[in-house]
């Protein structure tokens, strides 16, 4: 205010004064001097108000350009998003391909059966329910699923929530957080990447709505039995579908479980038909009464590679989806914390990663030096994936091509080996080490605290037993579970109570009436259902990860895990080893082998796994990538998560929903070479 | 400014032409200065018009927008890197500390979760979300058409009301339409973004130990009839089986039900529904009640209706029953779209059946005759008073003047001087047998339909012509009226007294949400709570005129201009008010609980325990508050603090004779006496 008013005080009286000056009294050079100044005084300032009057700022300063450009953007954005929201929803030119809902429908297809939905691993939303005070006004916020944004806000507090407990894998004390309930816990992984929307989208338009409906959310960190006994989901589910069976008039449910959801729901099957307190007393006719058919969607039947190196050294792809998010964040080290060490630590209290181990040991999986996909040809995987026509063309010639394999085979039996040389190596030249060994190797802890609150149980090993891991070279899938019980003791100890990876000498047997062979299709019978019908339904024709070259990380103890995949381990052009992993054939996440085999033999007729023949059909889907920008994640993907938005599959598990049986779809449909894997396995049936 | 540099400019020259030989230096510089002035007179005029060309409008515009949306991601940023609790600082450094949230204070003391609790929202707040839908509706599937952000109303608003609308003739949905409650807790924690409605009890239920598996939200598609949403949906048969599983999963413990509003009712209709063999009920048996309920917790619970639903369903101008009108009040009343937006209204709450669950139930007996009401001697200005001194305003005697005034029993009457005088001196010219007239809408109102085009101007002013409507003449009204909700609606509601209750036709399930025509189950062990506020002037009986507009508006209207004056507070524009919770009448919300069920009674046979709690209204006490914690209005009591201690403390299971039984503040326990009930 005050220097408003010596403004005015110079504009509109100085200049009155300064000239009645010159007129009078400008003899004195002195004063005419004074009066120049006060008169250039004058021009400044009225300039300045002039410039002022006008608003015009005497320059572009930087802030005015910030300003401008981002009111710019701001504009031009907010009149993009408008004309956006004008756009009538389908634009001429936009032809957007009829969903396989609405042709269905025009078909005649009407909802039928119930249907229920089980999702897998990591796609399933959890929320807080109760916290420490740094998840303060978080509470029934999503902390997995949805915008993520707690990681970066608050990543330590964040990871804090999403462990269990380490001893009991379950709740740490003080916290609850809890999975999301409804068809909106997995319908989007996060914003815009659909898990279950398309699907549900499709089955509503067939009739579908929330009465028909069911989304089995269950907490995927827990181990199957202990999401019974804490949140009672088990009850749940078996309740869900009793309810939907007698709203809809006696019609049986089809139930489609999602990668690991589909190993929660064979465990279910179990638990419903067993007796009350281990059991939900269903009886044993509750499945043959309630439902028609298991769509298994890239069911992870026989366990996934990727836990392993998940486990062993936090690296898997996908499963820790924590890495995909935010990769670049997770490497460096710019939080000054061990992230990856972090990611670990947490990782290896969810009891649920075990299930996912692979199973059948090395009958399934292959030995040293022998493996069921052997004769898997990588470059044909990648012809058939550019050229799908040619189809034919290649299984002529693979007679041919086999032979030069042959002598090359990759040796995916050893799922983890230290060094290329040991991947490769003939058995006879590797050393060997007996499971005794690791007893021995486990010396006593020095673990000091220089770590910091880092905890993982690597700290707990001393240097030399862990060059000795390294030296016993290659692993087969049944020492692998040795050297996991080896470098994480304290979870494989929790979850060997739960999950069992072995297969079953005497399915008669009354240990396996226990609820940790539940969840394992080589240790259980299938229910007495002879009606029901089994489905596998899954994407091939991704390089998938099987096996992997490891090496000791160089840096010391403190600062990383010991181990870690020697990603410059290459093999020849067109070769199975990329990046230090052995592809073959699958779903990007699930191999062949794991998601067909017990369709393709393992219960194919009547076998002691399925006691009474319940039919088996495999779908597989010819993964082709999206044609344009514009199909998003594609509408024929073969990808594990992707594809649930395959117009193919939808219109399969539409049909089904709708009445129809495995053979009316057109049985089986087989791109991979899953019968002759599935042939060389030498298991009792 | 510039005029006066240039003329200050020739001055100066002036100066120096006239007296040239004074001082050569005075001259060089007086020169040297002109020089200067001119060139940066001119420079000045370049730049100016450069800078003109440069910040035309769109750039200052430009520069505005830019400069808001810097400020605004600033203060978004900070708002974001603000810690989480620091509203919370802000508020104590004022108000001092808060009270620790009634969840917390009683983990505190130790109680835990025991009894698994079950919700039933009301009318209007569930969240109703689109399955299937017309061209105009495409991409909105899933999405709430109710509750959220209401974003769609504005958008395409007749697409909206005509998926919002249900079936003239059937009360279900219309054909390629499918609206469906939105299921699980977030069907009716918060109304709209930041407008809470269970989320408060549910956060507080939650510190002591309740999460998913043992709360349920019983969400209901709250616009079609009772028995339809079981018909169309099984929701009651979904509830029952929620209910079954959640006792067995934790270890046998009974629920704890907590109906809101119109829940209340929806669960009346459930209780007896559960019970009733098997193709009209759920077949549980007569004893399902007793093994699974601990204790039913109405809150604000409608047992006898709101007069509210009665100009709902009149005139579309009922308050909050159409929330409708509450979001955008002046859109809907002003004509911006070109349409009747009024009349849209009417036409699509009139398809909604559940709003006749809440027409004034027992006739006059309960609501009172033309000279007689059980609330006659109600002070309305006594509300003010009894904020500081409850005692005192329970022994005052209503002046004359005032029982005089409100003749409450008059739920309708044209005129004021009408509502006014003595029953004797009006006369009644009965409209029930008036000739509806021709049509007189001629097609000129182009789809907005409503039944009054098809009563022509006799049958208005019949209606006009009997001038006082009480609870019993309501329902012929509403017949004549609209006539098609109401045959829709009285086969699924009814709104009498029964005379016997052992009568056959009591089994049928139009019988079963009224509380005056059904027992209670038998189940002696279970108890019923009413918790409502009161304090609030809330709608009563209405003042009406005929509207003067004619052709296509509704033709009747709330007389505003009626006022009571001084010596009748309790008329105010056209609404004569009693005390409540601002849409439940104290009588409707606790008239059973006060007498109807106290005891063993013909409506409570086995003697199930009654309790009254009562919350008396505080408005929040400072803006930062919110909807405050000592709310007694019929939403915002959701947040009140006395209320969730009391369900907490049930829930964790105390019994009503724990909390200390009755709360009582009003005059429901004198009012009751009145009523003159066989029981």
């Amino acid at each position: 205010m005050a220097s408003i008013l010596r403004f005015r005080k110079l504009c509109y009286l100085e200049p009155v004064k300064c000239s009645s000056l010159g007129f009078g009294s400008f003899e004195t050079p002195k004063v005419d001097r004074k009066c120049e100044n006060v008169a250039s005084a004058v021009e400044e300032v009225s300039e300045k108000s002039k410039k002022k009057k006008k608003r015009q700022p005497k320059e572009w300063r930087c802030i005015d350009y910030c300003c401008w450009i981002i009111g710019y953007l701001c504009t031009t954005w907010l009149l993009l998003l408008f004309l956006y929201h004008c756009l009538p929803a389908n634009l001429p030119g936009l032809r957007v391909p009829e969903p396989p809902g609405a042709r269905l429908k025009r078909e005649g297809l009407t909802a039928l059966h119930p249907v229920v939905l089980v999702p897998g691993i990591v796609t399933g939303g959890l929320e807080l329910w109760e916290g420490r005070p740094c998840a303060e006004g978080l509470f029934r916020q999503r902390l997995w699923g949805g915008s993520f944004t707690e990681i970066f806000k608050r990543p330590l507090c964040w990871l804090e929530h999403l462990s269990l407990h380490n001893e009991t894998g379950l709740d740490p004390p003080g916290i609850r957080v809890r999975a999301v309930p409804g068809l909106v816990a997995a319908d989007y992984f996060a914003p815009g990447y659909f898990v279950w929307a398309v699907l549900i989208e499709n089955l509503a338009r067939i009739g579908y709505e929330g009465k028909n409906m069911y989304m089995a959310a269950y907490d995927w960190r827990l181990s199957f039995q202990n999401t019974e006994i804490r949140d009672q989901a088990l009850s749940k589910l078996k309740s869900k579908i009793e309810l939907m069976y007698v709203t809809n008039g006696s019609k049986k449910v089809v139930v489609v479980p999602h990668s690991m959801g589909v190993i929660y729901f064979l465990h279910f099957l179990k638990w419903v038909e067993s007796p009350p307190p281990m059991g939900g007393g269903g009886g044993p006719g509750w499945c043959a009464k309630h439902i028609k058919a298991i769509m298994n969607i890239g069911p992870a039947f026989l366990g996934v590679p990727k836990t392993v190196s998940n486990m062993l050294s936090a690296e898997a792809k996908d499963i820790a989806v924590i890495r995909a998010v935010a990769p670049g964040i997770l490497n460096s080290k710019f939080l000054r914390l061990q992230t990856l060490e972090h990611v670990m630590r947490v990782c290896r209290t969810w009891d649920s990663i075990i299930s996912l181990l692979p199973k059948g040991g090395e009958t399934v999986w292959g030995n040293l030096d022998w493996s069921p996909e052997e004769e898997h040809d990588c470059d044909s995987a990648k012809k058939m994936f550019l050229q799908p026509t040619l189809n034919e063309n290649n299984t002529n010639h693979s007679d041919e091509k086999r032979r030069f394999q042959v002598k090359e085979s990759m040796k995916y039996g050893r799922i983890i080996s230290f060094g290329k040389e040991a991947s490769e190596l003939p058995s006879s030249q590797l050393p060997t080490l007996g499971s005794e060994e690791f007893k021995r190797t486990r010396s006593s802890s020095n673990f000091d605290t220089s770590c910091g609150e880092v905890w993982t149980e690597y700290d707990e090993m001393s240097r030399e037993s862990i060059r000795k891991v390294a030296e016993n070279k290659a692993y087969t899938a049944r020492s692998l579970i040795d050297l996991l019980r080896f470098v994480a003791p304290k979870m494989m100890q929790r979850t060997e109570a739960h999950f069992s990876h072995g297969i079953a000498e005497n399915l008669g047997d009354p240990k396996y009436t226990h609820y940790k062979y539940w969840s394992n299709p080589l240790e259980t019978k299938l229910p007495d259902a002879p009606d029901m019908e089994i489905y596998c339904l899954y994407g091939v024709g991704i390089p998938t990860e099987r096996s992997y070259v490891y090496k000791l990380s160089p840096s010391d103890k403190c600062k990383s895990i010991p181990f870690q995949i020697d990603s410059s381990a290459d093999g020849s052009e067109g070769g199975c080893l990329k990046g230090g992993v052995y592809f073959v054939d699958g779903d990007e996440s699930v191999p062949v082998l794991s998601a067909g085999f017990m369709c393709a033999k393992g219960w194919r007729g009547r076998t002691r796994f399925n006691p009474s023949g319940i039919a088996t059909y495999i779908r597989e889907h010819q993964h082709k990538p999206p044609a344009s920008l514009l199909e998003g994640r594609g509408l024929e993907s073969g990808a594990h998560v992707d594809i649930l938005g395959n117009v193919a599959l939808i219109e399969d598990v539409l049909r089904v929903a709708a009445g129809a049986t495995g053979a009316e779809l057109g049985g089986d449909r087989i791109y991979s070479d899953i019968i002759k894997m599935s042939e060389r396995i030498n298991i009792r049936l | 400014m510039s005029t006066l540099k240039r003329r200050k400019g020739s001055e100066t020259k002036r100066v120096s032409n006239s007296e040239p030989p004074i001082d050569k230096e005075h001259e060089k510089r007086e020169k040297e200065r002109d020089e200067k002035q001119k060139k940066s007179k001119q420079e000045g005029d370049e730049n100016k018009k450069r800078n003109l060309k440069k910040w035309s409008c769109v750039d200052s515009c430009c520069w505005f927008i830019g400069f808001i949306c810097s400020i605004w991601w600033f203060l978004l940023f900070l708002y974001n890197a603000m810690p989480a609790s620091f509203p919370q600082y802000v508020t104590e450094a004022i108000t001092g500390p808060l009270p620790d949230p009634p969840g917390v204070k009683l983990h505190k003391e130790g109680l835990k979760a025991k009894h698994p609790v079950v919700f039933v929202p009301g009318i209007v707040t569930g969240g109703l979300e689109l399955w299937e839908g017309h061209q105009c509706a495409e991409g909105l599937f899933r999405k709430r058409l109710w509750g959220g952000t209401f974003g769609e109303v504005y958008k395409r608003p007749l697409c909206w009301v005509e998926h919002m609308s249900l079936d003239n003739e059937t009360g279900l949905d219309p054909s390629g339409v499918r609206i469906r409650p939105v299921s699980g807790l977030v069907a009716a924690d918060y109304f709209a973004a930041g407008y809470f409605v269970w989320a408060v009890l549910i956060a507080n239920l939650a510190r002591i130990g309740y999460e998913e598996k043992n709360m349920y939200m019983a969400a209901y598609d709250w616009r079609i009839s009772f028995q339809n949403t079981e018909v169309r949906d099984q929701t009651l048969s979904r509830i029952k089986s929620n209910i079954e599983l959640m006792v067995a999963t934790s270890g046998g413990r009974k629920v704890v039900v907590m109906p809101h509003s119109m829940g209340v009712l929806y669960f009346l209709h459930f209780m007896k529904w559960v019970e009733a063999p098997a193709p009209m009920g759920g077949g549980g048996g007569s004893d399902w009640c007793a093994k699974h309920i601990k204790a039913v917790m109405n809150i604000g619970g409608p047992f006898l209706g709101v007069p509210k639903a009665v100009t709902g369903l009149f005139s579309a101008e009922a308050k909050d029953i159409a929330v409708a009108r509450a979001m955008a009040p002046g859109v809907l009343d002003m004509d911006v779209f070109g349409f009747q937006t009024f009349q849209h209204v009417m036409r699509m709450t009139r398809t909604w059946d559940s709003t006749m669950s809440m027409v004034p139930k027992g006739g006059d007996t309960i609501w009172g005759g033309l000279d007689w009401s059980p609330e006659e001697d109600y002070k309305c200005n006594k509300k003010i008073k009894s904020n500081d001194s409850q005692t005192v305003s329970q022994n005052g005697k209503g002046s004359a003047d005032d029982a005089k005034c409100a003749n409450y029993g008059r739920i309708i009457s044209f005129g004021k001087d009408v509502a006014e005088v003595h029953s004797s001196k009006i006369e009644m010219v009965d409209f029930r047998g008036a000739v509806k007239g021709s049509n007189l809408a001629n097609m000129t109102c182009r789809d907005v339909w409503t039944e009054y085009h098809d009563m022509g101007v006799g049958g208005i002013n019949a209606i006009a012509d009997y001038k006082v409507y009480t609870a019993g003449s309501i329902l012929d009204l509403l017949h004549f009226v609209a006539p098609k909700t109401m045959k829709r609606g009285g086969a699924h509601f009814s709104y009498g007294i029964a005379d016997n209750l052992d009568d056959q036709k009591y089994e049928h399930y139009k019988y079963w949400s009224n509380p005056l025509e059904t027992k209670l189950p038998n189940a002696p062990n279970m108890e019923i709570f009413s918790l409502y506020g009161v304090g609030i002037p809330t709608e009563r009986a209405y003042v009406y005129k005929l509207s003067p507009a004619a052709g296509c508006s509704i033709p009747f209207q709330i007389d505003t201009s009626a006022d009571g004056g001084l010596g009748c507070t309790c008329l105010k524009d056209g609404v004569f008010s009693v005390d409540g919770d601002e849409t439940v009448p104290v009588l409707s919300a606790g008239f059973m609980s006060a007498k109807g069920w106290r005891g063993k009674t013909r409506f409570n046979p086995s003697g199930i325990r009654t309790y009254i709690r009562e919350y008396n209204h505080a408005p929040p006490a400072n803006f930062l508050e919110g909807r405050g914690t000592q709310s007694g209005a019929h939403v915002d009591i959701m947040g009140n603090f006395a209320l969730i201690e009391d369900i907490i403390r049930v829930a964790a299971g105390s019994t009503g004779d724990d909390l200390g039984g009755d709360r009582v503040y009003s005059d429901i326990f004198k009012w009751s006496e009145k009523i003159k009930l066989q029981l």
